[in-house]
């Protein structure tokens, strides 16, 4: 376990010293926003339809980015290589990159969210959406960081990402807009309890599938 | 079956070594013994298999035929165990540019289990003469720098046996002189080294025995003691038909 969070260590570390990440991962996601918010009138009654699906698109879109970012940087002087040589099982340089993918998506949700209920003219206290929040960032980088680690050797990386990507982890995307469509029309918890299950399955099996899986794709 | 790792007569055994990348083969059927404490220098031309051969006995890749024991112990099983005994140096330094010199030591020391691991770092930075540099990003490095640093990061776990991979790659005369003098502390004593290099001078210097590594197949093995380097550039010319 210590393993696990030295290599969070070390990459919280390197993301506060280069700000890479976050910086270009909360600024799209806050401009997504942003520009939706223009696009849509929020006394419009139509917005609690359509506001789920900004919300999600823009931490989809911003998610990718950042994934793309967390295996690159471990090519530069050949760092993968480095810590593929350290003494320890494949699975924990898996659950240290999730670990480190998950707090990051989480700051910027944080920090989005706020802004995006503001924008939308929505409740700006909704606990619930804290709960399909982890859920679906759970199955989202839990997915991500192996293929992430699967396109960091392909040329076409950028690319490549999110056309593996998305089809698999589109139930997880699907399950957070209609949770967080059931929490913005004020319908009581129960309605999104299918939603949040459904979540809750998924992470599990992609938690332990990618675990597994992750040596295979990160060997030559 | 594995070997016994305390009785085995040699650090590194390669038996029958082979290695494709789809239909190209890399390496095709290496044997190969090194005893414990020696040093052996591998030399070859681009695409000769070197690097291959180091990714193999690292248990960074895995082989496609043959086997290779290290101290002992066969490396497609007990690649956890191995990779304790082993350090790498390759012309990449597997260092953090955004992190200080001292932390990218303590992130790999607690990869690695490094016991007293704060007085491990301070000794090790202290061979490579980069106690001044210990808490300043290795972003500002020059190359040579990073190499001595890369140097401190693979002795860190005090490994029984060094891999260096053309570890003088990129860097100016200087710095070469440097890091051939830190090798030699490093690869004199009980560890056993080998080592793939380019530079005929350097890899002379610090071996005891040579392999000349052309298409995947060693074409020459030599013991270097009273070696010229004229005579070691004539047999790597006549064997990989180099014309220097």
């Amino acid at each position: 376990m210590n393993k696990v969070f030295a290599i969070l260590w070390k990459d919280i570390l390197s993301e506060l010293r280069a700000k890479e990440i976050a910086a270009s991962v909360l600024f799209f996601a806050i401009l997504v926003i942003v520009v939706f918010s223009f696009a849509f009138d929020p006394e419009d009654d139509t917005i609690g339809l359509v506001a789920p699906g900004v919300l999600w698109v823009a931490f989809t879109f911003a998610g990718v980015l950042g994934l793309n970012r967390m295996f690159a940087m471990e090519k530069e002087k050949g760092c993968l290589e480095g810590l593929m040589l350290c003494p320890v099982d494949r699975d924990i340089i898996y659950w240290g990159k999730m670990a480190g993918s998950f707090i990051f998506m989480i700051i910027v949700e944080v920090v989005v969210t706020p802004i995006f209920l503001v924008l939308f003219d929505l409740p700006l206290f909704m606990p619930e959406l804290a709960l399909i929040a982890v859920l679906a960032t759970v199955g989202f980088v839990s997915v991500g960081t192996l293929f992430s680690a699967l396109a960091t050797n392909t040329r076409a990386k950028d690319v490549l990402l999110p056309i593996l990507f998305f089809p698999i982890v589109i139930p997880v995307i699907i399950c957070a807009v209609k949770a967080s469509e059931v929490a913005f029309d004020g319908k009581p918890f129960g309605d999104m309890l299918s939603w949040l299950g459904i979540m809750g399955a998924f992470d599990v099996i992609f938690l332990v599938v990618s675990s597994l899986v992750f040596e295979f794709v990160i060997e030559e | 079956m594995g070997k016994d790792s305390s009785t085995s007569a040699y650090a590194i055994e390669i038996q029958q070594l082979a290695k494709s990348f789809g239909s190209h083969r890399a390496l095709k059927g290496i044997d190969l013994n090194i005893t414990r404490g020696e040093c052996l220098a591998v030399f070859g031309p681009n695409g000769a298999g070197k690097t291959t051969l180091i990714k193999l006995l690292a248990t960074l890749s895995r082989p496609s035929k043959g086997k290779i024991f290290l101290t002992g112990l066969d490396i497609t099983k007990e690649a956890i165990k191995i990779r304790h005994q082993i350090g790498v140096v390759s012309h990449q330094t597997f260092l953090y540019d955004n992190l200080t010199a001292y932390e990218n030591l303590k992130f790999y020391g607690k990869m690695y289990d490094v016991p007293n691991l704060e007085q491990r770092i301070l000794e090790v930075i202290d061979q490579v003469e980069l106690r001044n540099r210990l808490h300043d990003r290795v972003g500002i490095f020059s190359r040579g720098m990073q190499q001595r640093l890369s140097i401190a990061r693979a002795i860190l776990h005090d490994p029984q046996i060094m891999l260096l991979d053309e570890p003088e790659t990129g860097l100016d005369q200087t710095a070469t002189v440097m890091l051939s003098d830190l090798l030699k502390t490093f690869t004199s004593g009980s560890r056993t080294v080998l080592m793939t290099t380019h530079n005929l001078k350097l890899g002379l210097e610090l071996s005891d025995r040579l392999v000349i590594l052309h298409k995947g197949k060693i074409a020459h093995e030599d013991s270097t003691k009273n070696m010229e380097l004229a005579n070691l550039q004539d047999s790597y010319n006549r064997y990989t038909g180099a014309t220097s």
